[in-house]
């Protein structure tokens, strides 16, 4: 009998993971709502919970119009491609000890790969929709990930310094004595701000800045193509979360309580903190987002690299 | 950056303040009693119809939803033989309880009219007409005005003088 364990923990993943990000709508509306002094959904089913089920149901009904002007193979594809890089990242996340789809030796290397596929998706999307602001949405997606994806693998190399490996559970198993998010700060900062800005959400979202471009490079989009930006969206947000949690919160690590529990309630404090952001920080203007990246940013995640690596030599 | 952290912290504090939602179908916001709602028409202290069915209203509706038809009963007194209005069309500005000279047409502090067809928004002189009259309990039309109706001859109005002898030459 062929061991069926991998398969186990892929579909439990895969379960967790989508629900967790459909049902992440109804956590954003809830929490936004609490911070703006409203009630958000609360009369569907129980605390409106209900909410996430009908959502679903009226994205998948949906009419699912594609415009005669637009790409088609390549705007059918593209949203496709967001879900399956955020959802292929998981592999090397680690829920809690041994409990790990493929624990890569380059396991953060994985994850950068992987989440810089997901700028292809936005790009596409904004080119085969054919429409002005879809365009201007894709470039500044690009130009915006591009710039902050840079010194989003420059705050990684502190950890990777200190922990001496790219795997994942290894980085976690380094935390033992002490997370890294005291060492390392400066280099958890500047991962979030990059994280939020990779995520492509408020107060990073000039890519659909509704206010300016409509809706940015999902204008053309409905029905579950747009609902599969939505999801995308939201397991960024969930691998992000659990990416700071493992890298710079020691992941599964914690007294009492199971290691999978300590991961979730990690990753989930995470995930509030980024619909904190949404909730409370305006949108920067985009030569303001650009100048930030480059020039306060990606020198910051420089001095970050070269201490830390002062201190590893030193001590050594 | 400073400001960025403070406003992160103001709006996170919000989470322990009052909601200001009112929870609408369980709990009802405070309407005044001069609230432009939903019309009806008014009757008198002693239970009389006071529209005169003038037409005042009808003209004075920028939408052109009432609608009425003026007769007269066997007492001379002016009503509205059918009196519509058309509330899928209604603004509820309140300029026909304005023009209305016998206060008969009011507004009231209801506003939960929703129906699933149309037609039903269309009401009629019975679905209009309450038992009471309204903000003005005191105010009876016919008791003051100068109108000989069967009962009440010329004259014979509250505060009004005895009728002047036309075929006399004294004031």
């Amino acid at each position: 009998m062929p061991n069926l364990f991998p398969v186990l923990v892929i579909v439990v993943v895969l379960f967790v993971v989508l629900n967790l990000s459909a049902g992440l709508i109804w956590v954003e509306r809830r929490l936004l709502a609490l911070w703006q002094d409203r009630y958000g959904p609360n009369r569907v089913g129980p605390f409106g919970l209900g909410q996430i089920v009908a959502d679903s149901i009226k994205l998948f009904t949906k009419e699912d119009w594609i415009p005669p002007f637009a790409d088609k193979p390549v705007f059918v594809l593209a949203p496709a491609i967001v879900v399956a890089t955020a959802l292929i990242s998981f592999a090397v996340v680690p829920f809690a000890p041994g409990f790990v789809i493929a624990d890569l030796n380059i396991g953060i290397l994985f994850l950068l790969a992987m989440s810089s596929l997901g700028v292809y998706s936005v790009v596409l999307a904004g080119w085969s929709s054919n429409n002005k602001y879809s365009l201007l949405g894709g470039i500044r997606a690009a130009a915006q990930m591009m710039s902050y994806e840079v010194f989003m693998g420059l705050s990684l190399l502190g950890v990777v310094m200190i922990a001496g490996s790219f795997r994942l559970t290894d980085i976690v198993e380094a935390q033992r004595k002490m997370w890294f998010v005291i060492p390392q700060c400066l280099g958890f900062i500047l991962f979030l701000i990059a994280g939020v800005a990779e995520t492509r959400r408020l107060p990073f979202d000039l890519a659909e800045a509704e206010s300016e471009l409509v809706a940015g490079f999902h204008s053309e989009y409905s029905g579950m193509k747009f609902g599969m930006f939505f999801v995308g969206e939201y397991i960024g947000v969930i691998l992000i979360s659990a990416t700071i949690s493992l890298l710079f919160f020691g992941g599964w690590l914690g007294p009492v309580l199971p290691p999978a529990l300590w991961f979730a309630l990690k990753t989930l404090f995470f995930i509030c903190l980024f619909i904190l952001f949404r909730a409370a920080l305006p949108r920067p203007r985009f030569d303001q987002l650009m100048s930030w990246g480059w020039k306060v940013m990606l020198p910051l995640a420089l001095v970050n690299l070269l201490v830390t690596g002062a201190v590893v030599l030193a001590r050594r | 950056m400073f400001s960025l952290m403070r406003s992160l912290w103001e709006v996170f504090r919000h989470a322990f303040a009052r909601r200001v939602t009112v929870q609408y179908p369980e709990q009802k916001a405070y309407l005044s009693p001069r609230y432009r709602g939903r019309i009806v028409l008014t009757r008198d202290p002693d239970g009389g119809e006071r529209c005169v069915a003038c037409n005042l209203c009808a003209v004075a509706c920028p939408v052109a939803c009432i609608s009425l038809q003026a007769t007269e009963d066997e007492h001379g007194r002016r009503y509205p033989e059918f009196f519509r209005i058309n509330f899928s069309r209604c603004i509820f500005c309140g300029y026909c309880e304005e023009a209305c000279p016998t206060y008969a047409i009011q507004l009231t502090p209801d506003c939960e009219m929703g129906e699933y067809k149309r037609k039903n928004l269309v009401y009629e002189k019975t679905d209009l007409m309450i038992d009471g009259p309204g903000k003005y309990p005191d105010y009876n039309f016919w008791r003051v005005a100068g109108v000989a109706i069967g009962g009440k001859d010329k004259g014979e109005a509250e505060n009004e003088l005895a009728a002047a002898d036309l075929h006399s030459l004294m004031p």
